[in-house]
């Protein structure tokens, strides 16, 4: 299904490296083991706790992990690119060093660039653009509909021989139940998922969540039904027509209820949330601080637990970093008006990091929705430490204390509501197809 | 309510900038109402004129149209002496959120020493008060906040009543669009009035009771032992089948007329923030009738209130150029 071209990675063979002294976390196997891995050109070739038992190889380059947390590679199924048509906020290049630094191997694009990505031509040049990057593997979306307009289905097939890895309107609703019918339906004959942006266009026509905290700022609300109103129709449709859906950004208690049953009752059914959604509430809008606008917006305390609950019961299958860049002249406005987003990608770990830490979700568990997770959802070769899968590693000290500093992002855009936030857990080696792209020392040179 | 009259700070106002009820005290209250006291006589005699603001300048910027809170607060600074300078901005455009940005850059580069701002987004007038150096009074952001009015409404009840405390207060009408409402709700509720709001369930933001009022569905319910019976403006725009199907439905259930006022108490007194949508809200008679409403009551008050924000704001500035005179006369002596 996938399409090589998509792959960014330079053909120039990065040799044999030898992992050792590493701790290897595959959620696919279920591994939390100390151990070695060995990868040879682009693929994993070896791996377990006695390997280099009877010695290292005297061919490859060996780097000495320390105890460090040796994981697949991040998959970030989330990421609004801005190239093409909104590069004063983000490029194909600036986005893959970012994810770089966040410990991401392969990042997904949300087709609402400009022009949207309806068109194989738009595929070609992102992937043209990720080639030149040299960086993370960058995939895209299409979008269901033309122009994003939310009438007429776009060439699933084409767009599909083209590497799109799955269909979403982005941050738009299909609002059109016909529309949404045929686009499960159609989608099919490719085996691929319809992803939707889970809010009933006309409930959520407001600037923040609906409560207290709205009622005392005079912000119009967003109920938390327009998002359960949504996930109910459609996985209606989903019965109706057997298609595969996943449902973005959930952050309600309700919507979280259906999908639970929708999984329960068989239905293809998935869907994720972002670090945002779990670690902050509608609180964090304060007093109008644009950087808390969300799309959705960030919910009351007891659904904020909710989605927390689904992440631990699995009803929430994958963490993204909803990556959305935003200049300082999209949010420098009064809060109805400023554009929704946070930038994500270097903060994503982290803050995911916290639900472990917290003691909430066991430690495999959360990086299943990091790495293998989004990877089953979308078919990609990724997401696990087996032989012979891809070399995408991501190398990273579980426990170091630091604070989120916006400031210090390789984004081109700073928009988030992180600022001094503690985390723990800092990304010391980024590998993609066997070659380091980030981290002190450089396995190119091998 | 606090009797303190003044406040330990011999400045009497501890804010730059007035940008909403939320956050001020009893005391501070108080404080605005006493001084505004002493301005309603200045206003009501024949040399309205003082020099307090001689030199500075008050810029009045308006995002949305207005007469009264414009002319009000026109009044209130060039009474005080100061030069007062109008500026309409069109709103209209999609870029309004840059234009406020820049606008305040570029009025702020003129040295103004007050800068009164309407703007149709809530939360606007905070975002501008962040980018300039003067003191900012807010003249209604959004369905946020509207403090001279609240401070208005106040002063009118206190002078009839003589005490905001322990008064039922009815708040009428389109509460959900009202920055009106929502400085009412802070101020009396602040000032010891118990706060009642009625509208229909479309007219009523989300847990509205979690900021201390009681919320009715019926007139005659929610104005049963009323002493204030405070209505709002229904901007007709927001008439047409969308929160409420038709005028002459919302007059039949919500306008205030003579018989729906019998609800209340026997004196209990209108108020009305202006402008009036007769027939709409409130019945034509009762809003002139003189024994009942305060709505011109309320006018006069505004220009007395707003020169008390505009002499409260400016006292930290006025000491400072005082305590410079004073040491460039040292100086040279």
């Amino acid at each position: 299904m996938m399409s090589s071209s998509m792959n960014p990675i330079s053909r120039k063979n990065p040799g044999r490296v030898a992992y050792i002294n590493a701790r290897l976390l595959d959620p696919t196997s279920g591994t939390d083991e100390t151990g070695a891995l060995l990868s040879d050109g682009t693929r994993i070739a070896d791996v377990g706790p006695r390997l280099f038992n009877d010695g290292l190889p005297e061919d490859a380059q060996v780097i000495d992990c320390a105890g460090l947390c040796l994981s697949p590679g991040l998959i970030d199924m989330r990421v609004q690119l801005r190239e093409p048509g909104a590069e004063h906020k983000e490029t194909i290049e600036s986005a893959s060093r970012a994810a770089a630094c966040g410990g991401i191997t392969s990042m997904v694009a949300l087709p609402n660039t400009e022009p949207v990505i309806d068109d194989v031509a738009v595929l070609e040049f992102i992937a043209r653009r990720a080639r030149e990057a040299k960086l993370v593997k960058v995939y895209a979306y299409g979008t269901i509909t033309r122009g994003l307009k939310g009438r007429e289905l776009t060439e699933f097939g084409l767009l599909t021989e083209f590497g799109a890895v799955g269909f979403t309107d982005g941050l738009t609703a299909v609002a059109d139940s016909q529309v949404m019918r045929r686009a499960l339906s159609y989608s099919r004959t490719f085996r691929q998922v319809i992803i939707q942006h889970p809010e009933d266009p006309a409930l959520a026509s407001g600037a923040m969540n609906e409560g207290e905290v709205a009622t005392r700022l005079g912000l119009t609300g967003i109920p938390a039904a327009a998002e359960v109103i949504m996930v109910e129709r459609d996985l209606r449709l989903v019965a109706l027509t057997g298609g595969r859906y996943h449902v973005a950004n959930v952050t309600t208690a309700a919507a979280l209820d259906a999908i639970r049953k929708a999984k329960r009752a068989g239905l293809a059914v998935t869907c994720d949330t972002a670090p945002q959604y779990f670690t902050l509430n509608e609180n964090s809008v304060g007093d109008y601080r644009s950087f808390a606008k969300v799309s959705p917006p960030l919910r009351g305390e007891e659904d904020r637990k909710a989605v927390e609950e689904a992440l631990a019961d699995g009803t929430i299958d994958v963490i993204a970093s909803d990556h959305s860049p935003h200049d300082q002249d999209s949010k420098r406005l009064p809060f109805a008006i400023a554009e929704p987003g946070i930038v994500g990608l270097e903060s994503l770990l982290p803050l995911s990091l916290q639900l472990y830490h917290n003691g909430k979700i066991g430690l495999l568990d959360v990086l299943s929705k990091l790495t293998s997770g989004p990877a089953a959802i979308l078919g990609l070769s990724g997401g696990s430490l087996a032989v012979g899968a891809p070399a995408d590693l991501t190398l990273f000290d579980l426990d170091k204390p630091w604070q989120i500093d916006p400031d210090s992002f390789q984004s081109k855009s700073k928009n988030s509501p992180f600022t001094d936030y503690p985390v723990q857990g800092a990304v010391k080696r980024c590998i993609v197809d066997g070659r380091c792209i980030f981290g002190t020392d450089d396995a190119r040179e091998s | 309510m606090t009797d303190t009259g003044h406040t330990a700070n011999i400045l009497g106002f501890a804010h730059r900038h007035l940008l909403g009820i939320d956050g001020l005290t009893a005391e501070q209250i108080t404080f605005l109402l006493d001084l505004s006291d002493s301005y309603v006589a200045l206003n009501r005699s024949d040399d309205k004129k003082t020099s307090l603001l001689r030199g500075r300048t008050v810029i009045n910027l308006f995002f949305e149209n207005s007469t009264r809170t414009r002319t009000s607060f026109e009044l209130a600074g060039k009474r005080l002496g100061a030069d007062v300078i109008n500026m309409s901005v069109s709103s209209s455009s999609i870029k309004k959120g840059e234009t406020l940005i820049d606008t305040a850059m570029t009025l702020n580069a003129m040295h103004p020493d007050v800068l009164i701002v309407r703007h149709p987004d809530s939360g606007a007038v905070k975002l501008l008060s962040e980018k300039v150096n003067c003191a900012v009074i807010n003249g209604g952001d959004g369905s946020h906040e509207h403090p001279t009015q609240a401070l208005l409404d106040a002063q009118t009840i206190r002078r009839r009543r003589g005490n905001l405390q322990g008064l039922r207060v009815a708040i009428c009408g389109d509460i959900l669009h009202s920055r009106v409402a929502r400085s009412n709700i802070q101020l009396l509720g602040i000032m010891g009035a118990h706060v009642r709001v009625i509208a229909p369930p479309t007219l009523l933001p989300s847990n509205i009771e979690r900021l201390g009022v009681e919320a009715f569905f019926d007139m005659r319910e929610g104005l049963k032992d009323c002493d204030i019976v405070m209505m709002l403006r229904l901007q007709t725009e927001r008439m047409q089948g969308s929160f409420v199907p038709s005028i002459r439905e919302y007059f039949r259930f919500f306008g205030l007329d003579h018989d729906k006022l019998q609800a209340a108490k026997p004196d209990a007194l209108i108020m009305h923030p202006g402008p009036m949508n007769r027939g709409v809200e409130i019945d034509s008679e009762l809003a002139d009738d003189i024994d009942r409403s305060l709505i011109r009551d309320q006018v006069e008050m505004g220009v007395a209130v707003r020169m008390a924000c505009l002499d409260a704001l400016t006292r930290t500035l006025r000491s400072n150029s005082e305590e410079r005179a004073a040491a460039q006369a040292g100086g040279a002596a």
